[in-house]
């Protein structure tokens, strides 16, 4: 492309002028850069503000304590989506060539449309795209998706995980048979991705499963509780997106659900999903593959390198520490980690998205990594390989007390033996409509 | 059977909620002939202002008098810059123009105030007791009463003050109203200024339901097919609409859904509005229009 | 003074109605076409193929769909995306499900089905008129929404109910590159632009403009109106149906039913009115600007005001200015760029004198 540029100068310039003529032109060699589809207003800025100060935080902070990774520095700069798809694609196309000459590690858009937007195109591109805690289930098959990471945790992990902790506080797996589950979900295709598996705990454990759909955006939902009030359940999944999960807290205290017995997913486990239910949350469970809190060395550092030296990047301080400001901070530690070990690969300099990719692939965090992190209890241990991208699949469960979380129980694991037949089932059904040959990961270095 | 008659009282109670954003619409419809989709935004705007004042520590009737406040100034600025320019335009015209005014007040809301989400408590209890074995919440009855109030105030405010009856006069021939003195100008802005109270009180009942945050400005989607049914001119009519929406939508979603699949309560008002109107053009209450050439 | 139309006579029924009447938009035209089919892929980059022309084309086919509807029959639609939605997932299936089936008659194919979806919808407005229409369209965009999300049989059972892009394979081309891809979205927007021009000139379009005007005038002067409207609604929606087509497979490449939500709708019926309502031209300049503002207005912002104001404030702001230009366009310009452009032909025809005589 670029001959084809130099080719006819003339006409690109034109069409350029505008955008070349206003980005700053200094060089950044030497830096490795970090493209971030942030989103900061929308539907769904609570969660992207959140995220994204917390992932700027900690690159923040290992630029200021390390001076980046082997003095090879962070830099970024961000483009907002507002969470629209092709709002997320346009700054992809923008930002996925590196910012003056620094090249770029991975996308993290934090949004399963765009995720899946992108899908294709990073794979071509060579630029790892990183969906934490979501994005889709069978890219866990890293032979079929070498540049997708579902990292820590996907969706199947996700259901199996709660069902294995309502198990274990019922006294064991086979106490399931005969108890009632609800699942209230989104209406949407996420909403809907985990029936199936949970249809299949169902049969396996032999509960009664009900699913009932509240449709989009999910601010009224009487007709769905009064539903649960007739079928009186054991306990309620909630797989709740935005403005429905204070939503369904609300009703389900008005129509005489005890909180305690809801337990909410990995988008119904923010400050911001509980805390506008007011009282109605207390009591409130849901998953959480990072427990909320400052309490962690690598927080307190945060504080005392970027924070108090007024570097930080959130706009309200009050929101350090929430859920998803660690969720940025845990995903900062990983793709940093990332390119830290194929740094030790490929020299200690910037990387292509290629390169970083390896590094992702041989993530290896055990206790004692953590604790060198100062990350120790805030990420799961993880360890990821060619074909697995998701690694961890454990999950801690927390509880709402009307003001802050509380962890309530150590690392739940998900069933992922159960879960891997499935996942390569659609991994392949995928490459075979897409023509791809997997990689064979037993002749991966 | 029982639960049949849960389900309709929670229908209808949750009926109300819609109505109330409604009579947001027939207020301006009436006055203006102006369909304006932005009355969502301004549930949106004036829940989020208060609650931004509230937690700045302000008492709660002060909030409510700055905010009522802040709504006039909007509804004079949209009078003068918006309404004043588009006057004799087509309604699909003015309706566009309340689009874009929905994107400015959205953005403005927002750069002001943030995106967080924030969390509204009115004081009414939402715990529920059971009344002849009916499932029934203080909050639901108390949004009813509001409801009611705000009917019979509005009801009492066209039909016995001077500005009501300038009101109705300007609805039915703006030339005729101009003509014998009446100030349209004036009008628009109290038209606009009274639906911008109605939003308040809409956005705090809804915001104290919902959270106070961006996805309140969508509840102007559950309002427009109470509208449909109840006409665009009738505000006993946004009651009637919201009462047969709610109440029909409930049950169709609990004893229809299950054998679609669920999740039917989006479309199924919109459905329910259309055969409304096959059967009656101009909605319940509405006037009826007759076209000559 | 280079824009004159001197000399030039018409002599023939046939010259008199062609779509350009002077030689110099001939001229014009032919050169934007070379260009676009010949110059563009030869410079362009990803960038440009992929987030900005193939996006730019696609809402100009979207909002002809809309303008059919809205600019020239007068009925006003909040359920364009459902229609897009239509067309794309029909497409899918075709594609999948019918073996061997070419790609570009599956996309036709999806079209059709959008179009049929859309005489349905259209059937309400048969009985009632203005804002009530609106109710007719949003049932579709709610319903259609339902259907696709509800029913996983459309995704072919994908899990996460996300369709991907069949293999872009043209008469054995293999398309998939972005400027493939973009090719693919011109000659197919360059078609159906070209159809529509002649479709609003035609007895239809000017039936449709008798029924916007005032349709109970039209029914006097003998216009059928059912037919009318129902031929608006469905040639409206089969060009939405193309549109989200290409929308789903040469633009982004996957798409869920979510990406076509309500707001897909206004931003469609903000295309037109930035555009100009009843012009062909207005919907290629109105989906510019909707394509190119954002990105402008990110860029500047990125380039001059480092450090003032961060990205979040920068959307709001944007949103703001969004708004206050359709105001302002319905205020100044109820014709929108289009109206713009037209005023600067004419303007051109005579300079460097300032009126017009005969």
């Amino acid at each position: 492309m670029k001959v084809n540029i130099n080719k006819c100068a003339g006409l690109v310039l034109a069409l350029n002028l505008a955008l070349v003529a206003t980005s700053p032109n200094a060089r950044a060699d030497g830096e490795q850069y970090f493209p971030l589809q942030s989103y900061r207003i929308g539907p769904y800025a609570a969660g992207g503000s959140g995220f994204f100060g917390g992932f700027i935080d900690y690159l923040q902070y290992v630029n200021l304590k390390e001076g980046g990774v082997n003095n090879v520095k962070l830099t970024w700069s961000e483009c907002e989506t507002e969470y629209v798809v092709e709002k997320g694609v346009e700054c992809y196309e923008r930002l996925k060539h590196g910012l003056n000459g620094a090249p770029a590690a991975a996308t993290n858009p934090l949004s399963v449309g765009i995720a899946y937007a992108t899908l294709d195109r990073s794979t071509a591109d060579k630029l790892p795209l990183i969906t934490i805690n979501h994005g889709r289930t069978d890219s866990t098959d890293g032979s079929v998706f070498p540049y997708i990471f579902p990292l820590q945790l996907n969706p199947y992990s996700e259901v199996s995980a709660i069902i294995n902790y309502i198990g274990t506080e019922s006294g064991g797996l086979e106490k399931l048979k005969g108890k009632k589950i609800v699942t209230l979900y989104h209406g949407s295709p996420y909403g809907k991705e985990t029936n199936g598996i949970l249809e299949l705990l169902a049969k396996k454990y032999g509960f009664k499963l009900t699913l009932l759909e509240v449709p989009h955006p999910g601010n009224e939902q009487q007709s769905q509780w009064l539903n649960i009030r007739r079928i009186k359940p054991d306990w309620v999944i909630l797989r709740g997106w935005g403005v429905m999960n204070p939503v369904a807290l609300k009703t389900a205290q008005k129509t005489g659900f005890p909180a305690d017995h809801i337990i909410g997913n990995i988008w119904s486990n923010s400050e911001d999903d509980a805390a506008p239910a007011g009282n109605a949350a207390k009591g409130f469970i849901s998953i959480t593959t990072h427990p909320s809190g400052t309490n962690f060395p690598v927080l307190q550092d945060i504080d005392k390198y970027v924070i108090k030296a007024s570097k930080g990047n959130l706009e309200d301080a009050k929101r350090f520490g929430t859920v998803y400001y660690n969720l940025g901070v845990v995903n900062g530690i990983l793709n940093v980690e990332a390119v830290r070990v194929a740094q030790e690969k490929y020299g200690k300099r910037p990387l292509t998205g290629e390169e970083v990719r390896w590094g992702f692939e041989h993530i290896h965090l055990d206790d004692k990594r953590l604790a060198e992190l100062g990350a120790l209890g805030l990420v799961q241990p993880l360890k990821l390989t060619c074909s697995d991208h998701e690694g961890g699949g454990a999950v801690r469960f927390q509880q709402w007390d009307g003001s802050k979380w509380n962890v309530i129980s150590d690392w739940v694991q998900a069933d992922r033996d159960l879960l891997r037949p499935i996942i390569e089932e659609s991994s392949h059904k995928y490459a075979k409509e897409k023509g791809i040959t997997p990689r064979d990961c037993s002749k991966e270095s | 059977m029982s639960f049949f008659f849960e389900v309709l009282v929670g229908g209808l109670l949750a009926g109300v909620m819609y109505s109330l954003v409604a009579i947001g619409f027939v207020l301006i419809y009436k006055a203006s002939g102006v369909f304006n989709f932005a009355q969502g935004s301004m549930v949106l705007f004036s829940a989020l202002t208060f609650v931004s004042l509230l937690e700045r520590s302000y008492p709660f009737w002060l909030a409510f008098v700055l905010t009522l406040l802040i709504m006039l100034v909007l509804a004079w600025v949209i009078e003068r810059w918006v309404l004043r320019k588009l006057v004799n335009r087509s309604p699909i015209t003015l309706f566009m123009a309340t689009l874009g005014l929905s994107y400015i007040i959205e953005g403005l809301a927002q750069s002001l105030w943030g995106a967080q989400v924030h969390g509204l408590d009115l004081g009414i209890n939402d715990e529920p007791f059971e009344v002849l074995g009916l499932l029934l919440s203080q909050f639901d009855l108390f949004a009813s009463a509001v409801a009611g109030s705000l009917v019979i105030i509005l009801s009492l405010f066209f039909n016995k003050t001077r500005t009501g009856i300038a009101l109705r006069a300007v609805a039915d021939d703006p030339l005729a109203a101009l003509a014998v003195g009446i100030n349209l100008q004036r009008l628009w802005l109290i038209v606009w200024g009274v639906a911008g109270f109605v939003g308040l009180v809409a956005g705090l009942l809804w915001g104290a339901r919902l959270g106070v945050q961006f996805s309140l400005s969508l509840v102007v989607l559950k309002a427009l097919p109470v509208l449909i049914i109840g006409g665009f001119t009738s505000i006993t009519g946004c009651i009637v609409g919201g009462l047969i929406i709610g109440a029909s939508e409930k049950l169709a979603e609990i004893f229809i859904g299950p054998y679609l699949g669920g999740g039917i309560e989006n479309w199924f008002p919109y459905v329910l509005a259309m055969l409304f109107l096959l059967v009656r053009p101009a909605g319940l209450f509405g006037e009826r229009q007759i076209e000559r050439v | 003074m280079l824009y004159r139309e001197a000399g030039q006579f018409i002599t023939h029924y046939r010259a008199d109605q062609r779509l350009f009447r002077l030689r110099q938009d001939r001229i014009g035209f032919y050169l934007l076409l070379a260009s676009a089919f010949v110059l563009v892929p030869y410079c362009g980059n990803d960038y440009w193929f992929s987030a900005i022309l193939i996006p730019f084309l696609v809402l100009s086919l979207a909002g002809m769909g809309l303008n059919f509807l809205t600019g020239y029959a007068g009925q006003l639609s909040l359920g364009s995306a459902a229609f897009m939605a239509v067309g794309a997932f029909s497409a899918y299936n075709f594609n999948l499900r019918v073996e061997g089936l070419p790609f570009l008659l599956s996309i036709l194919l999806g079209g059709v089905v959008a179009g049929l979806t859309g005489v349905i919808f259209g059937l309400p407005s048969l009985k009632i008129k203005g804002f009530y229409v609106l109710v007719s369209t949003l049932a579709a965009q709610f319903f259609v929404q339902w259907v696709f999300t509800n029913f996983a049989w459309f995704s072919n059972d994908s899990s996460s109910g996300v369709i991907t892009a069949p293999p872009l394979d043209v008469f054995g081309l293999d398309l998939s590159s972005p400027a493939g891809r973009y090719l693919l979205t011109l000659t197919i927007v360059t078609a159906l632009g070209l159809l529509a021009a002649n479709i609003v000139r035609s007895e239809l379009g000017r039936n449709w403009m008798a029924v916007r005007d005032m349709d109970t005038a039209a029914a006097v002067i003998g216009i059928a109106i059912p037919k009318t409207k129902l031929l608006a609604f469905a040639i409206s929606s089969f060009y939405l149906g193309i549109a989200g087509s290409l929308w789903a497979f040469t633009y982004l490449g996957t798409v869920e039913p979510h990406g076509f939500d309500i707001n897909r709708s206004f931003q469609i019926l903000f295309i037109i009115i930035i555009g100009g309502m009843g012009s062909i031209l207005g919907n290629f300049l109105g989906a510019a600007f909707i394509v190119l503002f954002p990105v402008l207005m990110s860029h500047i912002a990125n380039g001059l005001l480092v450090g003032v104001m961060d990205s979040g404030h920068l959307e709001n702001f944007q949103k703001i200015v969004f708004g206050m230009l359709i105001i302002g366009f319905l205020i100044k310009e109820p014709n929108g760029l289009a109206s713009i452009w037209q005023t600067f032909t004419q303007q051109l025809r005579v300079w460097p004198l300032r009126y017009w005589s005969h």
